[in-house]
């Protein structure tokens, strides 16, 4: 268990791509954090540079209170699961989790010991003498990840290791995943382009975008106050809804509609979510719902304001068909960005 | 899988005609006639043969000069077979872990494998010349005289050298490509439970290779026993004397040197028994080849 540290660390691979631009962070103890962001952005590059299996262009890196810069992976006291898990197709579940401890010296009893507990943690005692190739792939993911937990490591490295299971089974092993690390404590750095893990798993979640931070912060406050339409867009399912709006006369105009009331002068892009709405037919600015979309808990209504999409999240038992309506927007949920950045005003 | 199938009957016969009937002229019918011979003796001059049984089998057994060639060729298939594995697996081992230039490295590897065994024996003649070769010079120059065709252990060594240095390449571009089959990420996890690269390679990368190992040693034992004709014919130039030879060698010596064709034919039956052996090996070997993924 450490704290991590990363300090204007940047990679450039031989052919000249830079694939992270100088990024630093610091992870404080046991804390979970999730790197997300769309594909390419960096996540696995900047994961691979902590585990050690991408050198580090420039920057530092430290694990606890060591400088890991030029440490082998094998000695930086961590533990990584792999998207498509990386076991030894040779090896019997138990050699698989029990290899890295054999190669840290420590006894053969100790060893059996471990991979038992870590076997009964993880629901694999029946398969430690099987081959990889006689499992299927959630109790694989379920190897992979025991052969993390019984290192004991300072610092658990997990590049999108539920991307390979289906709906369910990466639900549970979320679930899973989550109440172990939060039972052992280990300082995470989990790696996912799917939002709803990120939401769902993360202590503090860091948006990647080109190799860039968009935002850290905690999923609360990165869903709920986006610091670029980035982010706005690229967390929750469905997006923020994204605006072009006019700041006038101490109002934020849509067309000719005035939206909501704010100071600021000149073009912006508005944003609000598509729940910090409320529908009826009091409110006072026009909707017109194209398209219904059942999603059995909730329904999503898709459709325009002035000419530009707009989605509406309404619960369950609001009856609707496609037609005009007529909507308000919270104003303490509204966020305005800058129209040309694209950063949170 | 899908099968295509053919309308007629005639028509897939019909185009396996000429390879089966290359197959029969080729093989079977010498195959079968050297059996034949092998329980004849023929009349040196030709002048007809008359049936001997299994004396040609009861010859050979009793022969002390076979029974030593028989144990000389295992020598040297055990020689050849191990370097030219052990080597190739270095050079691909080494190979592998080179990102830039890989491709050149691999083609002037591969270049070796396009030379006819007959001319790797010349080029090897040249090279151990006993008055100009260079390497005979770099033999001379660590003290030891190399006398090629003179010496049997030197020729020996030479007829080892020549063929490993001619087979590399095969096994070299085998064992690349079952290196680089291994998926990135297992050796990676490998590279964070295990610090010394001794120890990944013996324990992860090795058994992984071990199909394509099994694989290829069957190969290389049937180079090295059949395959170097060419480099021993050279080797010895055609003065088999006091020199050493493998038994292929000594079936080709025997039987159009000789004229002895009934001992000649119950030494390529000898041989061809081995072959099937070393197949029906091979085959069961492949069937049961280790699928891990
Ligand atoms: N060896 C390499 N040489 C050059 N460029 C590379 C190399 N590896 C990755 N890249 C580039 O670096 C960028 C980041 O790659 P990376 O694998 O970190 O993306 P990622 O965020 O993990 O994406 P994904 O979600 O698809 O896994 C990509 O644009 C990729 O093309
Ligand atoms: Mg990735």
């Amino acid at each position: 268990m450490a704290q991590v540290s990363l300090n204007k660390i940047r990679k450039v691979y031989p052919n000249g791509f830079e694939a992270v631009k100088p990024i630093s962070f610091d992870i404080t103890d046991g804390e979970f954090v999730v790197l997300v962001g769309p594909s390419g952005c960096g996540k696995s590059t900047l994961l691979r540079m902590v585990a050690g299996l991408e050198d580090i262009s420039e920057g530092a890196l430290s694990i606890g209170d060591r400088n890991v810069n030029h440490v082998d992976p094998a000695d930086r006291d961590i533990a990584m699961v792999f998207q498509n898990y990386a076991l030894y197709p040779h090896m019997t579940v138990r050699k698989n989790i029990g290899y890295g401890l054999k190669n840290r010296k420590i006894a053969a009893h100790d060893i059996e010991a471990k991979v038992q507990a870590a076997a009964k943690m993880l629901n694999l005692t029946d398969y430690l003498d099987r081959k990889p190739s006689q499992l299927s792939g959630g109790q694989r993911q379920r190897v992979a990840m025991g052969r993390a937990v019984v290192r004991d490591p300072a610092l658990f490295l997990f590049d999108e290791p539920l991307s390979n299971l289906d709906a369910k089974l990466r639900h549970q092993m979320r679930i899973e995943i989550k109440a172990l690390q939060r039972r052992l404590g280990v300082t995470s750095i989990y790696v996912t382009h799917d939002q709803v893990e990120a939401m769902t798993m993360a202590d503090r979640i860091i948006v990647l975008n080109n190799g860039q931070i968009e935002q850290i912060g905690t999923p609360a406050e990165i869903y709920h106050r986006p610091a670029s339409t980035f982010v706005a867009s690229f967390m929750g399912a469905p997006p923020m809804n994204l605006i072009a709006a006019q700041g006038h006369d101490g109002r934020i105009m849509v067309g000719d509609m005035a939206l909501a009331s704010n100071n600021i002068i000149g073009p912006v892009t508005m944003g609000i979510r598509p729940e910090d709405v409320e529908i009826g037919p009091d409110c006072e600015i026009p909707f017109t719902v194209d398209i219904v979309e059942e999603l059995g808990a909730h329904r999503l209504l898709h459709g325009q304001v002035d000419g530009q999409d707009f989605t509406i999240h309404v619960a369950k038992d609001v009856a609707l068909s496609a037609g005009p309506i007529r909507m308000t927007i919270k104003p303490e949920a509204m966020i305005l960005f800058d129209a040309q950045t694209g950063l949170a005003l | 899988m899908k099968r295509a199938g053919f309308t007629t009957r005639w028509l897939p016969i019909l185009l396996l005609l000429p390879q089966l009937v290359i197959i029969a002229v080729f093989f079977y019918w010498p195959a079968a006639h050297a059996v034949q011979s092998s329980f004849y003796l023929e009349d040196p001059f030709g002048f007809g043969s008359s049936f001997v049984g299994f004396d040609n089998y009861t010859h050979l057994a009793q022969s002390s000069e076979y029974a030593r060639i028989a144990k000389f060729t295992l020598l040297f298939t055990i020689l050849v077979t191990f370097f030219s594995l052990a080597l190739a697996l270095v050079l691909a081992v080494k190979a592998d872990n080179v990102i830039r230039g890989a491709k050149t490295y691999r083609t002037l590897l591969m270049w070796v494998y396009a030379v006819a065994p007959p001319v790797a024996g010349f080029i090897g003649l040249l090279m151990l010349n006993q008055t100009w070769g260079p390497l005979a010079e770099l033999a001379k120059s660590v003290g030891w005289d190399f006398k090629l065709g003179v010496n049997f252990a030197d020729t020996a060594a030479a007829m080892v050298l020549v063929s490993v240095w001619k087979q590399v390449p095969v096994n070299f571009i085998f064992f690349l490509s079952g290196l680089q089959s291994i998926p990135k990420s297992v050796r990676e996890a490998a590279l964070i439970d295990a610090k010394s690269s001794f120890r990944r390679f013996w324990d992860v990368t090795f058994p992984l290779l071990a199909p394509t190992g099994f694989f290829l040693l069957v190969i290389n034992i049937t180079y090295a026993l059949f395959d170097t004709f060419g480099v021993v014919d050279v080797l010895v130039k055609g003065e088999p004397g006091n020199n050493p030879m493998t038994l292929v060698y000594k079936v080709y010596v025997d039987g159009f040197r000789g004229n002895d064709i009934g001992g000649s034919s119950a030494q390529s039956v000898i041989l061809m028994v081995l072959v099937l052996a070393l197949t029906i090996f091979q085959f069961r070997l492949i069937e049961r080849r280790i699928h891990y993924t």
